[in-house]
Formats: C-alpha cells, sequence, structure tokens
C-alpha cells in the first residue's frame, strides 16, 4: 500500500512539476516579448480551453486505465451538442430536460461501444472507429448546418466566469474529482485498474471485467455529452461540424501527457488534468505571442512523442520490479 | 469434400479467406445494379481510383503485422503531394529530381517513425499521432496555410494516363501496373526471411527476439515500408486528384479499416499482404455499390463503420471459439 502510494505519487508530482515548469518557461518566454502570461485575459484563456479537452480527456482516461480506447468522443460530442440544441429549442425550462436527453443518449453510445468491446470481442480502435464513423454518416447525412437553439441562460454556462475562472472549468474540475475519488474509493475503480493490468487475470480473480468495461466506456460517453453540452452553451447552437476538430485524438494526447499508459492499469485523472493543462498552456503561449497556428501542431507533436518516450523511459526501469502486480495485490 | 469443407472454411471463416468472399459479393451487387461496369473502360477507370489505396494498404499491412500502427500516412500522403507541387513549381524538368526528394522524405519519415518506437520506446499510437501533428503544421507552416506551386505534365502522367489503344480495355492505367508491381513485391517481401520475421515479431515480439531476430531492425523496416508506400501512393493521388490541402486528410483511418477488414488482426501476426489489398479493393468496390445505388456519400462512414465491427467480431467470435484458453482475445496493439 505504501509502495503503491508514494510512486503514484512521485509520477503523478513529476508531470505537476512539468505544468510548472511549461508555466514558468512560458511566462518567461511571454514577458521576454513584453507581454504578462499571467495577465487576467490570459489565465481566462488558458483556463477556457481546459474546459472541453478537460471533459472528454477524464472520460478517455477511464477506458485507456481499463486498456481500452474510445476514438468516438468527438462524434459523440457534436451529437451531444445537437440533441442539447434542439431539445432546449430556445426554451430555459428544457434545460434539464435537455441535459437528461445528451446524458442518455452519450451514455448509450458508451454503451453500445462498451458492449461491442466486451461481448463482441472486437478491438477497442476498430469499435470505437466505427461507433464514430456510424455518428459521422448521421451527422453528415441529417445536419446540413448548425440546428437548435440554446436559451441565454444555459450560454451562460460557456461564457460567466467567477473571477478569471471560468464556470466550465470549475464544472470540470469538479468533475475531475469526481473521477479521482470513483477511481481510488469505489470498487469499480479499483477493478479499472486490475482489468487494464491483466484482463485475463482480472477474470480469474472474480472480477467481471464485461461490467467494468462497460462501466467505463459508459462514463467516457457521458463526459463527451457533457463536453458537447458545453459545446452548446458555447455556439448557442449545436454545430455537426464539431467533429472535425478531432477532440478526441487531443483528449489521448491529454492522458497519455498526463502519465497515463495507453496500454492500461496504470495512470490516473489528477495526472490527466496537469497534461489538458500543459496544452491549454502552449497554447495561450503561443496565441499571446502570436506564433503561427501550425507550428503549434508541430510542436504539439514533439510534446506528445517526448513526453511518452520520457516515460518509456521510468517505465523500463519500474518494470523490474512488476508495479502491476504491486497494485492488484495492495488494492485487493 | 475434404478439401470443399476447407475451402468453405477459408471463405467463412472470418480469416483472411472471408474478404474475397466479401469483394465477390460486392462485385456480383455492382454488376447487378450495372452490367456495364465490367467493360474494360469503367473498370479501368475503377482500378485506376483504387490503386493508391489498395498501395497504402499493403505499406500499412507491413506496421500492423509486425504489431504496430501508422497513423501518420495520410498527412504523408498529404505533405508529399504538396512537396511536388512547391518544389516542382510547373518546371518539366525538375520531375525526377523532385520524385527524389519524395522518396527520400516518405523514407526519412517512415525510419524516424520507426526509430522513436522501437530505441525510444513510445507505443506507434502515440509516435504516429504526433508524426501526424507534426506533418499537418510543418506543411502548412511552409507553404502558408495553401498549397503553392503546380504539378509538371510528366509527374501528373502515372495518375493520370496509362497504355492506350489497349483492345478490349482500351487504356490500362499506369497506376494499375504500379499497384499490381507493389502488390507482387509486398506478396515475395512476406514469403522470404524478412517477411517470417515481421509475422514472427507481430505474434509474439519477446519469442521472436529470444530466437535471434532483430525485432526493432524489423518494426523500424516495417515503417520504412509504410513512408515508402505513402510516397508512391502521393504521386499517385497527385497526379490524378491534382493539389489541394486536404489531400490525405483522414486517409489513416480508411487505409487501417481495409487493412484489418482483410483480416488482418490488429496487434500484428496474423494475416496476408494480399488479403489485405484485397481489403482496400473491397472497400473501394463498395463506395462505388453506393454510388450506384444513388445512396447519399454521406452515408458512407455509416455504412464503413458498421461493416468494419461487423466484420471484425465476425472474425473474432471464430477465433475464440474453438482456442478460448490460448487465443488472445483482446490483444491491445502497442
Amino acid at each position: 500500500m505504501r509502495t503503491l502510494n508514494t510512486t503514484a505519487l512521485s509520477s503523478t508530482a513529476m508531470i505537476y512539476l512539468a505544468l510548472a515548469g511549461v508555466l514558468a518557461v512560458g511566462g518567461a518566454a511571454v514577458a521576454l516579448d513584453g507581454g504578462n502570461l499571467f495577465a487576467t485575459a490570459n489565465l481566462v484563456d488558458m483556463l477556457t480551453r481546459t474546459s472541453l479537452t478537460g471533459f472528454l480527456a477524464i472520460g478517455m482516461t477511464l477506458v485507456i486505465l481499463c486498456r481500452s480506447l474510445d476514438l468516438s468522443v468527438g462524434y459523440t460530442a457534436a451529437l451531444s451538442s445537437l440533441v442539447a440544441a434542439t431539445t432546449m429549442d430556445g426554451q430555459a425550462a428544457n434545460i434539464p430536460l435537455a441535459i437528461g436527453a445528451v446524458l442518455l443518449v452519450a451514455g448509450l453510445i458508451g454503451a453500445a461501444n462498451g458492449a461491442i468491446i466486451a461481448f463482441l470481442k472486437v478491438n477497442p480502435f476498430i469499435a470505437t472507429l466505427g461507433t464514430g464513423l456510424i455518428i459521422k454518416g448521421y451527422l453528415d447525412t441529417e445536419y446540413k448546418g448548425p440546428a437548435g437553439d440554446v436559451p441565454a441562460a444555459f450560454q451562460q454556462f460557456g461564457y460567466t466566469r467567477i473571477a478569471f475562472v471560468p464556470v466550465s472549468a470549475l464544472v470540470m474540475l469538479a468533475v475531475a474529482g469526481a473521477a479521482i475519488w470513483y477511481l481510488r474509493s469505489t470498487r469499480t475503480g479499483h477493478h479499472m485498474y486490475a482489468v487494464g493490468g491483466d484482463i485475463d487475470v482480472a477474470r480469474m480473480s472474480g472480477i467481471r471485467t464485461t461490467r467494468v468495461l462497460l462501466t467505463a466506456h459508459v462514463l467516457c460517453g457521458m463526459a463527451a455529452g457533457v463536453a458537447g453540452l458545453l459545446l452548446a452553451a458555447r455556439f448557442g447552437t449545436g454545430s455537426a461540424e464539431a467533429y472535425t476538430n478531432l477532440y478526441e485524438l487531443d483528449a489521448i494526447a491529454a492522458v497519455v501527457l498526463g502519465g497515463t499508459l495507453l496500454l492500461g492499469g496504470k495512470g490516473g485523472v489528477a495526472g490527466t488534468v496537469a497534461g489538458v493543462a500543459i496544452l491549454a498552456v502552449l497554447d495561450t503561449v503561443f496565441n499571446v505571442m502570436q506564433i503561427d497556428p501550425f507550428a503549434k501542431d508541430v510542436l504539439r507533436g514533439v510534446v506528445i512523442i517526448a513526453a511518452v518516450a520520457l516515460y518509456a523511459r521510468r517505465q523500463l526501469d519500474r518494470t523490474a520490479r512488476r508495479p502491476r502486480f504491486a497494485i492488484s495485490e495492495g488494492r485487493a | 469434400m475434404q478439401r470443399l469443407r476447407s475451402a468453405a472454411a477459408a471463405l467463412f471463416g472470418g480469416g483472411t479467406g472471408t474478404v474475397f468472399a466479401l469483394l465477390i459479393v460486392i462485385l456480383a451487387g455492382i454488376f447487378a445494379m450495372n452490367p456495364g461496369f465490367f467493360e474494360g473502360p469503367s473498370l479501368m477507370a475503377f482500378l485506376k481510383q483504387a490503386a493508391p489505396l489498395v498501395i497504402l494498404a499493403a505499406g500499412q499491412y507491413f506496421v500492423i503485422v509486425s504489431g504496430n500502427f501508422d497513423l501518420s500516412v495520410g498527412a504523408l500522403v498529404g505533405a508529399q503531394v504538396v512537396i511536388a507541387a512547391r518544389l516542382i513549381d510547373g518546371e518539366e524538368s525538375r520531375t525526377v529530381p523532385v520524385l527524389l526528394v519524395m522518396l527520400a522524405f516518405g523514407l526519412t519519415v517512415g525510419l524516424v517513425n520507426g526509430l522513436i518506437t522501437t530505441v525510444l520506446k513510445v507505443q506507434s499510437f502515440i509516435t504516429t499521432l504526433g508524426m501526424l501533428l507534426v506533418l499537418y503544421g510543418a506543411i502548412r507552416l511552409w507553404t502558408g496555410g495553401a498549397p503553392t506551386g503546380a504539378l509538371s505534365e510528366a509527374f501528373r502522367k502515372v495518375g493520370r494516363h496509362g497504355i492506350d489503344d489497349v483492345p478490349l480495355v482500351g487504356q490500362i492505367p499506369w497506376a494499375l501496373l504500379v499497384m499490381l508491381a507493389v502488390g507482387a513485391g509486398a506478396i515475395l517481401l512476406m514469403r522470404t526471411r524478412f517477411g517470417r520475421i515481421v509475422m514472427a515479431t507481430g505474434d509474439n515480439d519477446l519469442a521472436a527476439a529470444l530466437s535471434g531476430a532483430r525485432v526493432a531492425t524489423v518494426r523500424t523496416a516495417a515503417f520504412v515500408l509504410s513512408g515508402l508506400s505513402a510516397t508512391i501512393a502521393g504521386v499517385l493521388i497527385g497526379g490524378f486528384a491534382g493539389v489541394s490541402a486536404q489531400v490525405g486528410e483522414g486517409l489513416e483511418f480508411t487505409v487501417i479499416t481495409e487493412v484489418v477488414l482483410g483480416g488482418v488482426a490488429l496487434g500484428g501476426g496474423r494475416g496476408t499482404a494480399l488479403a489485405a489489398m484485397a481489403g482496400a479493393l473491397a472497400i473501394e468496390a463498395l463506395f462505388t455499390l453506393f454510388n450506384q445505388m444513388a445512396l447519399p456519400a454521406t452515408l458512407r462512414p455509416t455504412v464503413q463503420g458498421a461493416i468494419i465491427i461487423a466484420a471484425v467480431a465476425y472474425a473474432a467470435r471464430q477465433r475464440t471459439r474453438p482456442a478460448a484458453v490460448t487465443a488472445p482475445a483482446t490483444v491491445s496493439p502497442s
């Protein structure tokens, strides 16, 4: 138990250290350029950027921990924004109904993903690529342009802020807190690590692995639904075009940047939040310094590869000590 | 009888044979809708259009069968077309030197992907995702957002033209000949020592390494082959469709779909190059069928998604039954 806590802490701490480093270097670079990274406008920009990727990345963390993947979240979010906007239809009274409808639809998509992976034994990459394509075809055929109307009351979710902290970022942090609690303190949360570590061992240890996979995917789908709600609140309407931004790749990048192993069984939501924040800080720094947006893509690619290469180096030392075994033993 | 049964098992067993059954069904569907499709010219036009994807599928096959992914091929195809247009800039005399530059670029991208994956131990999903972002950004950075320049006539010839005045078929496109050459090369390569090591590496890299295979070298070589195939496909697509900023976008997922449809298991160690290329032909034929059924093009992704899930689920069902204990039910590719 103790070894587990210290290793988990040190690796999460390392990521937050990296975040602090990025903030310091970014702040210095902006200062040299004659600006101030920590001016209110820039802080707002930074935090606003975290919320959308944040929701998606939190859900993605759960499925990646189970050694699964979800490439459909971008499409789920786009569909959710349409469901939200068309259900609200400009009426503030419809907001609770719309939120319920979005969570239901997004949860069902997640359940479909989970069922295809757990029962039909389809590789998660293919399964979620497939469901993503199915949703894409539906969106392209049914919605030629923006649809629905989001009442002003709900648009507050996209724009209101308390001091310099946007409400959406606060909600994202609350969801992150809930996810951290869920992974650390509930049975299913622990089982997610076990399933990701070794699904066969988990099954033989009496874990209902299909149920765990299904739960992770449903939660991931619902997180994408919340991201869709945020999209609707920001645009004031539902937008099918949202999926062209390839949010799913951003989310996966944030998760692995946050130290969660793509091969499952190791990592956590705290790291993911730091990963999301690192990407947001980089974006804001580029924005403030008015660097070509395409250079951003180049640097983002390099940062992601470099970060994972660093983690891989650490991981090599650790595999010698069989960390997964230690985790399942410590948690059991 | 025995032979008949084993033939049936090969066709419907969910392995590599199934894709040929699927291809025949789709072609039969096209024939039922439009018998004229199988007359020389329209068949040749179909093959010309499908050739780049078949070539990409051959390259992706090596990467997947060795146990990795290559998500960067779409961006690489786009980069190659933009590089060609910018460097050739309409000058016929520059065609060959620029082709050599493109070849070097494609091989280098493959080599970098391979080295990052094998030496730095970064999962190929992340490596090639990073490479996708880098290529996408770098190309637009270099051209200022929109592609500039123009391709030369000689460059466009391979993608557009062919051997004219052939009896029966009219024109044999160069693209088809390139496709056949690449296909034959891929199939022959899989029969060499190298091919066997690729397969063994994807099946169980530890066992392969313990048997003396140079796992890292073989996996890197697979990425280089993928870079090569993306370069060839880039030449064909550039010649056929011309230059635009969107060339190659999303191609990586289509190609992976096609290879997997061919019965090649993600995670490596299973499937044949021929079936992977047949998977590419099947998907392209399916799109042709949609056109003839006058289905809206926007529905394509939906059917593509449903088919890929169904195909893989079908294959998985067959595989888990006979050997439930030993078969790795959900192998996530690294």
